[in-house]
């Protein structure tokens, strides 16, 4: 008789280390399997980790995990091509405890945040891909790895095999995802003194800075480019929806240079060595992409579920998220003994009823909103450029003038009405 | 500053299965259904390279990111997973 489990978790990324963590640390008796040499090995984030929902996994982790800097300043900027707006907010508040968020290098951490899962009781095993949930009378009841004599058993599987969970599509809990659903994401991790990291983004000691960059980054395809701080090291990278990659006819490695040859970015870059070159999609089909989340014997979690909110570039949180609230839902079925889809549905409940839910059906026709309206992008962010250059240059133009030919200047290419329907529809899907 | 997509994929680390991963279903679909041939374009590893009359596949220097079976326009790659342990091998972010 092969080995029998309380639950096997397929991928040990945030949500699925987070799910082992939460049921080994209340008895139950977990497998956690990883397709890579070890946890993070096939994962890549711009890296960005947010505390609050790792905290709830594993208190204080930041005096033990391995992050690169709490993070004490996030810019946003509007790019032209020789020009930007920007905005940003910067405190020292945040360079304290408990902390805001952290730049984290995803290979590094991962190893980490599984190894707390393996310290609960979690018994991790890498180098291992499940090929198929083994089912019988429509009950998920294991998993066939592709090991020799491969197959394990378990009251439940939880699903966190990522933005290409194979696993959840054969279950037929969604069909296969379309190209708007999903972004394609290259970038590079350039090492960099720290003094010199510092220099250039005015940052003291460990603190640490992201920008997060709209407009022409993404030559007016849907998406944003980003710079994060490491200690010694800066990610850059750009993405876009799929369908925006193919629409643009741009190779995403060659959009990534254009980014760091973009003259207001380059100055920040510019002789940071490569240290590696990564590319990955983000699902970031919202509200409506959510697949199935439970079925008998199984939930799905992460990634694989979709739970990505592209606005906010929140995505491990609510991996870890739903790791928890999977985790706290198998608690409750094991104590009931009951493992079907109806004995596990706290779980979805969970997930609609928490920030997750609320946060993915309040942008639910955000990005298909812009997708569809490529102005946004295209035509208003050059225009506050031009706006805002107009506006500063001292040339002997009365200010009042200024504004008339700035109001002018929006209003030209759309219309009156045009702009009004621009606003009233960014602010419907943003409310 | 590694400008190419040769001195990019020199930079990552690959353990690469002795078997292919992915699968041009029918190179003839390629070749008469996809003037475009999305897959040479978009795929962030440069894997795919029309050569004549079908396609390449370099799947040794795979990203394992996805897109290709999504973004196929005739659902013409079959996709898995490389065995456990072998593939692309991330260490930083």
């Amino acid at each position: 008789m092969p080995e029998k489990f309380d639950v096997i978790v397929v991928g040990a990324g945030p949500a699925g280390a987070a799910c082992a963590n939460v049921c080994a640390k209340n008895g139950l008796k977990v497998l956690l399997i990883e397709r890579g040499e070890y946890p993070g090995s096939k994962n890549v984030m711009g890296g960005i980790l947010y505390r609050k929902q790792t905290e709830d996994i594993v208190p204080e982790f930041w005096k033990e995990a391995p992050i690169e800097r709490p993070v004490v300043e996030q810019r946003f900027w509007f790019l032209e091509k020789e020009s930007m707006m920007s905005m940003g907010y910067k405190g020292k508040e945040w360079a304290q405890e408990p902390f805001n968020n952290f730049t984290v290098l995803r290979a590094q951490f991962d190893q980490w945040f599984a190894k707390k899962a393996v310290e609960q009781g979690a018994l991790l095993i890498n180098e291992t891909v499940v090929l198929e949930c083994i089912q019988e009378n429509g009950k998920v009841i294991g998993v066939r790895t592709d090991r020799p004599d491969g197959d394990i058993y378990a009251d439940v599987v939880v699903l966190a095999d990522g933005v290409n969970s194979l696993l959840a599509k054969s279950l037929g809990f969604h069909k296969e995802f379309k190209p708007d659903q999903v972004a394609l994401c290259a970038m590079e991790v350039l090492n960099m003194p720290k003094g010199k990291i510092n220099d250039r983004f005015g940052l003291e000691g460990n603190e640490g800075c992201s920008v997060e960059i709209f407009g022409d980054a993404t030559q007016g395809q849907l998406g944003t480019a980003f710079m994060y701080t490491n200690k010694d090291s800066i990610n850059i990278g750009v993405g876009t929806t799929l369908s925006g990659m193919i629409r643009s006819k741009v190779k995403p490695y060659e959009l990534l240079e254009y980014v760091k040859n973009h003259p207001m970015i380059r100055p920040y870059i510019h002789d940071g060595e490569p240290a590696e070159y990564l590319a990955h999609l983000i699902p970031e089909g919202g509200y409506y992409a959510i697949p199935k989340l439970t079925g008998n014997g199984v939930v799905v979690i992460g990634d694989a579920a979709q739970l990505v909110n592209a606005i906010h570039r929140e995505g491990s949180n609510m991996a870890m998220a739903s790791g928890k609230m999977a985790a706290e839902a198998i608690i409750q079925a094991k104590a009931n003994n009951d493992f079907s889809e109806k004995g596990l549905d706290s779980y979805r409940t969970s997930i609609f009823d928490s920030f997750i839910g609320k946060d993915l059906k309040k942008y639910k026709d955000l990005t298909h909103t812009f997708e569809s309206h490529p102005q946004y992008l295209n035509e208003y962010i050059p225009l506050m450029n031009r706006a805002a250059s107009q506006f500063f240059t001292i040339d002997g133009t009365p200010k009042r003038e200024k504004q008339a030919k700035i109001m002018q200047s929006f209003t030209a290419g759309r219309g009156k009405f045009g702009v009004a329907q621009d606003l009233y529809r960014a602010w419907k899907v943003m409310k | 500053m590694a400008k190419t997509i040769e001195e990019k994929q020199y930079l990552v680390r690959y353990k690469a299965d002795k078997k292919s991963h992915l699968t041009i279903l029918n190179h003839e679909v390629c070749a008469t259904k996809c003037e475009e041939l999305l897959c040479t374009r978009f795929c962030p590893g440069d894997v795919y390279k029309w050569e004549g009359d079908r396609m390449f596949v370099g799947y040794e220097g795979c990203h394992e990111c996805g897109s290709c079976r999504i973004g196929c326009p005739n659902d013409n790659i079959k996709w898995e997973y490389p065995k456990g342990g072998h593939g692309i091998v991330f260490r930083l972010a």
